[in-house]
């Protein structure tokens, strides 16, 4: 689906990831942690075309990102849901028709999935903020309100960068809860995390393997996770 | 082809009619879109006179060339006691001249009325030296002006053929630089407008890099980009440029007509449309549309390309 073969990428002429080898197989499920700084979002931004690699080669459904055009890699990304910490929302735009967008763009008409619509806000539990505007939901809900945005086209590949950093332990583990639960509908995840024991609570769930970042290589996690 | 064709005309469709989901995605911002519907009210506004310049001096060209050709002038200067007979001669002359429709003697009362513009109602004409004058119409394919002059200086030599050409040609180039003049006019309003587009669209590009980001996240093309802010500037443009034709068409009506305005206002009031001139209006704001839609097109386009 998603594979990296030794891709080098830096900023300024400093490498931050230096021959890292990554291959995201259909079904799994990855956990990508490592400090601030250590090249996590510029991995998960390799793997959805975002960042072109300086040098080695990125995989996108096997076509060489590097090869692809901009509407080539664009018709990839309906493949794979991405959620950021940061959640990027259209602010003008309901919640509903926020999580509708992929569809919109896509060429589809949103009515089509009108029912599909209100199962996954259901599914999230944003049925009752379906008018909402995104400035108007507390930092769980705008993270839950990504994640249904991301599948509602039914991606084959769900990257995750720092989806809990901004809300609080609880509402981690029903995030945590709804990836599994995508997991185990065959979806691949790769979810980046400095938080320790929501990967130790992950594990008690899902055969998940856990990679951490050091020194600008992509390693197997220890013994501790 | 054909099938080419059909899905143009599907586009174009799908374009004219949009997409309101797709058009929402940019938000709506309150000063670009007064600007960029100013802006194409205010250039199609001044179209509006520069096509009527293009098209008045155009009539111009035409109405002084059209009076000044097929007739022609012979003065006569003479001695007083030479110079009945030599009109007398020139009209007979004029009588056998192949292409000579007419040869008319302009009276001492025309002569006068002709020159009252000038010198008032009160010129003693007696006292003055005025030259004989005879105006003369062609026929047929007229005269052969060469030999007339040859033969006028044979038959009498106080006769000067004058067939206006030197009053006509520098006034009809002169009504056609006019007319140039317009044209240019028009296209330094379209190159105008295209820039004003081209900065409110980079603006407004710049303002929604949020939105992009976002939109690239998902999934979007360029073309879907680019074509959320193209519908929106090329709907406002043609909105704009509406209400300024309107209005300009208004103005444009409004002014005084030649024949109210009398012989000294004729050349200004001349400005206007006539007749079928006043289905060129309405295409005005279907240019200022195109003008608009490509320029969006064109810097939406480099614009997402530069910020890949």
């Amino acid at each position: 689906m998603i594979e990296l073969q030794d891709v080098t990428y830096g900023y300024g002429g400093t490498a931050l990831l230096a021959g890292i080898s990554l291959r995201l197989a259909q079904g799994s499920f990855h956990f990508l942690t490592g400090p601030s700084g250590a090249g996590k979002t510029t991995l998960i931004k390799l793997c959805y075309g975002e960042l072109i690699a300086g040098q080695g080669r990125v995989s996108l459904f096997g076509q060489d990102a590097a090869s692809m055009s901009r509407d080539e890699i664009a018709l990839a990304r309906r493949r794979i849901g991405v959620v950021h910490q940061d959640c990027q929302f259209l602010d003008h735009l309901t919640v509903a028709e926020n999580v509708a967008l992929p569809v919109v763009v896509s060429g589809r008409p949103s009515q089509q999935i009108e029912r599909d619509l209100e199962d996954l806000l259901g599914w999230v539990g944003l049925a009752a903020h379906r008018d909402a505007l995104p400035p108007e939901l507390s930092g769980g809900e705008r993270q839950r309100a990504a994640l249904a945005r991301a599948v509602i086209m039914s991606p084959e590949v769900i990257l995750a960068d720092e989806p809990t950093g901004n809300i609080d332990w609880e509402m981690s583990l029903r995030l945590l809860t709804l990836l599994v639960e995508l997991n185990r509908m065959g979806k691949t995840v790769l979810i980046a995390t400095h938080d320790l024991n929501l990967i130790r609570q992950a594990k008690k769930q899902v055969a998940a393997r856990v990679l951490r970042i050091a020194n600008r290589q992509l390693l197997a996690a220890g013994a501790e996770l | 082809m054909k099938r080419a064709r059909r899905i143009s005309a599907r586009r174009l469709l799908a374009f004219a009619i949009g997409d309101a989901q797709a058009d929402r995605v940019v938000p709506p911002s309150g000063f670009t879109a007064r600007l960029t519907v100013l802006a194409a009210a205010a250039m199609a506004f001044l179209a509006v006179f520069a096509l009527a310049l293009s098209l008045a001096t155009g009539r111009l060209a035409n109405r002084w060339s059209e009076a000044l050709t097929g007739t022609a002038t012979i003065r006569i200067t003479a001695p007083e006691d030479q110079i009945e007979a030599q009109t007398a001669a020139v009209l007979r002359l004029l009588e056998t001249t192949p292409g000579i429709g007419q040869a008319r003697l302009i009276g001492r009362d025309e002569q006068a009325a002709l020159l009252s513009p000038w010198f008032g109602p009160d010129l003693p004409l007696d006292s003055l030296p005025l030259p004989v004058l005879i105006e003369i119409t062609e026929a047929g394919a007229g005269y052969d002006a060469t030999g007339l002059r040859a033969r006028l200086a044979g038959e009498a030599p106080g006769a000067v053929l004058d067939d206006h050409s030197r009053w006509r040609a520098p006034l009809v180039s002169a009504a056609r630089r006019l007319r140039a003049l317009g044209w240019a006019s028009m296209l330094l309003i379209a190159a105008t407008t295209a820039l004003i587009i081209t900065l409110a669209t980079s603006a407004a590009l710049a303002a929604n890099a949020q939105v992009i980001r976002v939109l690239r996240l998902i999934g979007a093309q360029d073309a879907y980009i680019a074509g959320a802010f193209v519908r929106r500037y090329t709907a406002r443009a043609f909105t704009g440029a509406l209400a300024g034709t309107v209005l300009g068409a208004v103005v444009v009506a409004l002014l005084p007509a030649r024949d109210t305005a009398g012989a000294a206002g004729e050349f200004l009031t001349g400005l206007g449309f006539t007749g079928t001139d006043w289905l060129l209006l309405p295409l005005i704001p279907l240019l200022a549309a195109l003008v608009a839609f490509a320029a969006t097109r064109t810097t939406s386009l480099a614009t997402l390309k530069e910020r890949s």
